[in-house]
């Protein structure tokens, strides 16, 4: 399968750094930019303006009409080549990003949908909610809501603690009608994978956190190919 | 003229901006030529009133952060809960997450939305010394979403600043969104004549949100936005059940500790991961009050001693600098 990550994070992008790409220049084809690939077997493309800093500790502190035109930019000329999914993280919020890369990406592409991650406690959800107004109103379709930071198993007692509270997710599926995807514990594992730069999946396929993920992905494909 | 007037196209830039009457979406737009020679990018008269304003606020301490989901609205209300302990002291918190407003909740202030009366731009009170003002206020629904581009975004930080009666304050916080963008930006800008005593800056220990916050710190030293110091947040979880510490965020590249040393910053403390945090905030109240024993809230308590006294200093310096 063939996926690119589209990040959207212009302020913000951590994408480059949680898949290990180190400083890659990106380099112009006659199709437009070439993503940065994450393997020989370029089975996964990545765009992000941490490719385009000169150092990455740059601020980019640009207003929204600014960050409107990249975002165009990324969406139209990039040359992702033949692609099974186009995944693009976004920032939180409803402003310009998220308007930017809806319409530029709707101009060209069949937009499937949405998936909304939430912490388990209110003060998560009720953002959320929001943005569940935002993908009605944009009439982009809520594929489901995934709840991330759901509890922590402690490694020494396997004790559980729900440190961002619990259930939140679920209630806000039920609440909204949305569809409710699953949960992804706080796992020690996965966050220092990430911050290495490491395949999470590849290093600990047996995790219950990995089991979770795969079970959200592949929830996910099959909503996207039965529509 | 309106920073987005009437009849401006979609992408308009905003008429104070560099780009204003340059972009490609300017053409057309019957206010081009205006736009482009220049005449609109006059100083914005409201930098001024705002000053005005502020007059009677001694300290203003923005709270920002790279990264989004590290704890800054969380650290903002219980920096103003701390502050407003003191009975003699008159705080206010504005809340600038135009698209994601959670002070109102944190602060126990949800439903007090009046209905019909969107313009109405009076602060709401926790206690009698302790103000809060959001666009959460403003909206009629919790589902209600703020769909606007940043020239909107910025129209609504300049009345926040300029038309909220915040009367005589000792500390006025205000809690940013994740970034460094429109209102950020628009937030230092309106406050370009008014003394911001500095930033504090909240990060979690994990290199992605470091890498982040460290452009945040770029951004302030761009702005000539004094910092603070740095909160690291998330620092640590020590299970109920074993007391034994994991680092569920690990500091993998040091933590805050390493950036403050490279940056020359102050780490002004660690606050450890507590479930009774989130609770509080989820159910409007505040933690420091709730479990005043525990090692988060004495971290607090220490961190806002540091604030204070930077902030008092920084007073006694100007004073004497006559």
């Amino acid at each position: 399968m063939a996926v690119g990550i589209l990040d959207v994070d212009l302020c913000g992008p951590s994408i480059p750094r949680m898949l290990s790409v180190g400083k890659p220049e990106v380099h112009q084809c006659d199709l437009g930019w070439v993503p940065v690939y994450t393997d020989a077997q370029k089975s996964l493309a990545l765009m992000s303006i941490g490719f385009l800093l000169e150092d990455p500790d740059e601020a980019v502190v640009w207003r929204g009409p600014k960050k409107t035109a990249l975002i165009g930019q990324f969406v139209s000329d990039v040359a992702w080549g033949e692609l099974d999914v186009l995944l693009v993280d976004t920032p939180p919020g409803t402003s310009d990003e998220h308007l930017a890369v809806l319409e530029n990406l709707k101009k060209q592409h069949k937009v499937d949908g949405a998936i909304l991650i939430t912490t388990p406690q209110a003060v998560s959800t009720g953002d959320v909610r929001r943005e569940i107004t935002f993908c009605k109103k944009t009439g982009l379709r809520i594929l489901g809501i995934v709840e991330n930071m759901s509890g922590f198993v402690c490694p020494h007692c396997s004790e559980c603690s729900n440190i961002f509270s619990k259930g939140g997710g679920e209630e806000l599926a039920k609440l909204t009608g949305s569809v409710y995807l699953g949960s992804v514990p706080l796992d020690p594992l996965l966050t220092t994978s990430i911050e290495e730069g490491k395949d999470f999946i590849q290093t600990f396929p047996d995790s219950a956190t990995f089991s979770a993920i795969n079970s959200i992905a592949q929830t996910l494909l099959t909503s996207i190919q039965n529509p | 003229m309106a920073d987005i007037p009437s009849d401006a196209p979609q992408h308009c830039p905003g008429t104070a901006s560099e780009q204003a009457g340059k972009t490609s979406a300017c053409q057309g737009c019957p206010n081009q030529n205006l736009c482009s020679s220049g005449a609109t990018k006059a100083p914005d008269p409201a930098i001024e009133e705002i000053a005005e304003k502020m007059l009677t606020v001694k300290h203003k301490i923005l709270v920002l952060s790279g990264k989004g989901g590290v704890g800054k609205s969380t650290f903002s209300a219980h920096l103003a809960h701390a502050l407003a302990s003191d009975a003699t002291k008159e705080v206010a918190l504005l809340d600038v997450d135009i698209c994601g407003p959670s002070i109102p909740r944190i602060m126990g202030l949800e439903g007090e939305q009046v209905a019909g009366l969107s313009l109405c731009l009076s602060p709401r009170y926790v206690e009698d010394n302790l103000a809060v003002m959001s666009i959460g206020f403003l909206l009629s629904s919790p589902d209600d979403a703020v769909i606007w581009r940043g020239p909107k975004k910025n129209g609504m930080i300049k009345q926040f600043l300029r038309d909220v009666d915040w009367g005589e304050l000792d500390y006025l916080i205000v809690d940013t969104p994740p970034g460094t963008s429109d209102e950020h930006l628009s937030i230092v800008q309106y406050l370009s004549s008014a003394r911001i005593d500095g930033a504090v800056i909240i990060t979690t220990p994990q290199e992605v949100s470091l890498q982040d916050v460290r452009k945040e710190i770029r951004f302030c030293q761009k702005v000539q936005l004094p910092i603070i110091g740095v909160v690291e947040n998330m620092s640590g979880f020590v299970c109920p059940k074993c007391k034994n510490t994991s680092q569920i965020f690990p500091p993998t590249t040091g933590g805050a500790e390493r950036m403050c040393e490279e940056m020359n910053l102050t780490l002004l403390g660690r606050v450890p991961l507590d479930p009774r945090i989130g609770k509080s905030c989820d159910e409007g109240k505040s933690f420091l009050t709730e479990v005043p024993d525990s090692p988060a809230a004495a971290a607090y308590h220490s961190i806002v001693q540091s604030i204070q006294a930077y902030c008092l200093s920084h007073v006694t310096r100007e004073e004497s600098a006559g």
